[in-house]
């Protein structure tokens, strides 16, 4: 059992838990996540660990609140339990002192890449991030990221904040711009954006890292449920992943096999 | 009650029949199949053991369970007896009776198989052990013997921990199992099926560990959460038994196709998660219409009987040499004949062809024929030139096999594995790092209940004379 410590509400659904979790919070490294089950009977959902602290023995998660299996852990009110919470899963992310490196943020995936860009600012290099959403609602952590990043840039689809368009608009800027070029892009987010971004970077072969969401089960390898395509070979998400080289990722493949369960989803959610 | 029958007496017994559910009832279910001997049925199928000398069944049992001694007791009607038996040998003798493979093992060396057949050890070992988790008082419940201040770690909370850590706690030292998953049971639990085992026997399982002081720490994955190392510092002794975990890919084209399933991935979203059997699960399973089960040991016909059980229509076993050798039970093969499964053999899948939204539309196969015998005595099978066929499906379950899962042994250079990634351990389950013990599936790759069984039985005694400084820290790092 595992005590909510905090709850808080950051955008229409987005809920940030501080959660007790002292040996997940001390083996921890940036990239990795954790499968969260709320109770008997509930789904396992493989979560980032969104930051951590050892001394408190406390990991933080970002989750929105969509589906069903979501939602019951959101709602886990501060003092109340929650089942089941197992990891760190997957390997760290890949740090390394690129320079400039530019992280890219869509939605809920703006809170996978928060403790990369932290990772990533504290390992030497210069981020800028840049984050996006449907509206100014949407947009989360910006003040989070700014303390770690050399630059944060909002991006909204409606123009209600920030700069009008997707997140790729100004990641298309900076490469063409020779002062802001980054050597190394990291993008997470919705699969047709990273897709997006993987394009705009493969011309100039900048090494793009990408983190994979596949439905996953176990999170230990076991079940293989959760491959996919990487420069021609089944790679499982949980072990070898989540974070990939966005060039080699067969994108195709990963957005059909997000569909499988589509129709039994929306009959769960409606 | 009488037992002083003649030989003759007990040659006259026909084998007992044991009763199940009505194929067509049970296909609709996941009730376990087999009914269980009534009394009357045991004692006398307890009665047509001869109570020969040569005692070849226990010869037979990998674990060496007293098998004329606890019949014995049972022909006389002395339950208790029988109990008190067969618990002394066998940790799980409720599991066992239900998944051993009897007709390869004890029973294959029973002296009435040579003209006729063989005494139904296993039924009998089935029924005593379910009499005993009825009867816990008459049986006389375990204690923890002793106590002491060793502690003792145990990875993995399938057959081989469970064993390890009952065997232990009795013996004093304070026991931990990690589990990696939310749940006990190891494959008991999220690979095979209700049907066959009712996950009812591993919580009584568990229950009665844990009455003996044995503490279980779900959701603790070795080599993540803690390390092997923290585990050796914290412990006295660490007994890794994390199975084999990994499934091997078909590699062949369209695995990527919707409708693919590993029989792992399938087996847990149904049996671990109860997607497809529970209402209310969240976790959603394709139930195919045609399902082709490609392989045909116990873990095919499991996911086959299962897709049945979700309402396939027909369900299939690909399998390329033909029904002989069939790795599975016996009685798991028999059990899908009669819930209407298909046996499709001589039969290579070469790949699997989909429809233009990705969903898998069925097999492409090459026609096989049995050659000569191989290594392994079974005839080897060849392809039939120019020979080929398409079997439909919409769904497709690789049941080919698993390998040892390396998220353990990778974090540990030191432990020596072998070239298939297995750890190396010897006959008393010594590895080459002091103080850690390992068993099961993760030494001897995917075998065994009951093998894995009797490696934790090993273990725990080769740990509880390491503990006490009875042996040297390791035979296998100065090998
Ligand atoms: C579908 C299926 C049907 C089968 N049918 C039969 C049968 O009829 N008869 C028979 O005799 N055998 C059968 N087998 C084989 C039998 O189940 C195995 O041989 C046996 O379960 C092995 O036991 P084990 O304890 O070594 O491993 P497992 O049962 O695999 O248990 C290992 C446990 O360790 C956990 N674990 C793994 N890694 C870690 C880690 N790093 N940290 C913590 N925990 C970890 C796993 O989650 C798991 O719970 C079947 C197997 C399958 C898959
Ligand atoms: S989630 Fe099962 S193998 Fe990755």
């Amino acid at each position: 059992m595992f005590k909510v410590i905090e709850n808080q509400l950051l955008a229409p659904h987005l809920h940030r838990l501080v959660i007790e979790a002292p040996r997940i919070a001390s083996a921890r490294q940036a990239g990795q996540f954790v499968i969260v089950r709320s109770g008997d009977g509930g789904e396992r959902i493989p979560l980032t660990i969104g930051d951590a602290n050892r001394s408190r023995g406390s990991i933080t998660l970002f989750i929105q609140a969509i589906g069903a299996g979501t939602r019951k852990i959101a709602e886990t009110e501060p003092g109340s339990y929650i089942q089941d919470i197992a990891g760190p899963w997957g390997q760290p992310t890949h740090l390394e002192k690129w320079g400039r490196v530019a992280c890219v943020g869509g939605g809920v995936g703006t809170a996978v890449l928060f403790p990369l860009v932290r990772a990533l600012h504290e390992a030497g290099n210069q981020v800028t991030s840049v984050i996006g959403g449907r509206s100014r609602d949407f947009i989360i952590l910006e003040e989070e990221l700014a303390r770690f990043s050399a630059k944060v840039v909002v991006a909204t689809e409606d123009g209600s904040y920030g700069r009008q368009g997707f997140v790729t608009l100004e990641l298309a800027e900076m490469l063409e711009d020779p002062l802001r070029c980054p050597d190394a892009v990291f993008a997470v987010g919705p699969v047709p954006m990273m897709k997006a971004v993987c394009e705009q970077t493969r011309p100039a072969g900048i090494p793009t890292i990408v983190s994979l969401n596949p439905i996953m089960i176990d999170g230990t390898g076991m079940c293989g449920g959760c491959r996919v395509q990487i420069g021609g070979q089944a790679k499982f998400a949980c072990v070898d992943g989540p974070e990939f080289d966005g060039h080699l990722v067969d994108f195709a493949s990963l957005i059909d096999r997000l569909s499988m369960y589509k129709d039994h989803e929306c009959r769960l959610v409606s | 009650m009488n037992n002083s029958l003649s030989a003759k007496q007990r040659m006259a017994i026909p084998r007992a029949e044991m009763p199940t559910i009505d194929p067509k009832v049970r296909c609709g279910n996941f009730d376990e199949v087999n009914l269980g001997l009534s009394m009357v049925q045991a004692v006398k199928e307890a009665r047509r053991c001869l109570q020969c000398k040569g005692r070849d069944c226990v010869a037979g049992c990998p674990v060496q369970v007293s098998i004329p001694e606890f019949l014995n007791a049972l022909a006389a009607g002395d339950l208790p007896r029988a109990a008190q038996i067969l618990l002394n040998d066998s940790a799980l003798p409720a599991i066992c009776g239900r998944v051993c493979p009897q007709e390869t093992q004890c029973e294959a060396l029973c002296v009435r198989a040579k003209k006729g057949e063989a005494v139904a050890v296993g039924h009998l070992e089935r029924f005593v052990a379910d009499w005993a988790m009825a009867h816990p008082e008459q049986v006389g419940m375990e204690k923890a013997k002793f106590s002491s201040s060793k502690k003792v770690a145990i990875i993995g909370c399938g057959p081989a921990g469970l064993t390890a850590a009952g065997e232990l706690a009795r013996w004093g030292p304070e026991v931990t199992i990690f589990e990696a998953l939310h749940e006990t049971g190891g494959v008991l639990r999220y690979g095979i099926p209700e049907f066959r085992l009712p996950k009812a026997i591993i919580d009584a399982e568990v229950a009665r560990l844990k009455e003996l002081g044995v503490i279980i720490e779900c959701n603790v994955i070795i080599g993540r959460t803690l390390s092997l190392e923290q585990l050796r510092e914290q412990f006295d002794a660490v007994f890794i038994g994390n199975g084999a975990g990994l499934p091997v890919m078909l590699n062949m084209a369209g695995e990527n196709l919707k409708g693919v399933y590993s029989a792992n991935e399938y087996l847990t979203r149904v049996n671990l998660m109860g997607a497809g059997r529970d209402p209310s699960s969240p976790t959603p399973i394709i139930r195919g219409r045609q399902v082709a089960v490609i392989g045909a040991g116990n873990t095919a016909m499991d996911c086959v009987r299962t897709a049945r059980r979700l309402g396939a229509e027909r369900a299939m076993i690909v399998y390329r040499r033909s029904e002989a050798e069939m790795p599975a039970r016996q009685e798991e093969i028999e059990h899908a004949k009669e819930e209407g499964i298909e046996l499709v053999t001589l039969t290579q899948p070469l790949s699997i062809r989909g429809n233009e939204q990705n969903w898998v539309a069925g097999l492409h196969c090459q026609v096989m024929t049995l050659g000569d015998a191989d290594e392994s005595g079974r005839r080897r099978p060849t392809p039939v030139a120019g020979e080929t066929f398409e079997l439909a499906a919409d769904v497709v379950i690789n049941a080919l096999g698993t390998r040892p899962n390396p998220l353990l042994t990778a974090t540990q250079p030191d432990l020596l594995l072998d070239e298939w990634g297995n750890i190396c351990a010897d006959e008393n389950c010594v590895t080459s790092l002091p103080g850690v013990f390992a068993g099961g599936d993760i030494v001897r790759g995917g075998a065994t209940v009951i093998l894995a069984m009797g490696d934790g039985k090993k273990a725990a005694k080769a740990i509880d004379r390491y503990l006490w400084g009875l042996d040297q820290p390791s035979a296998m790092a100065s090998r």
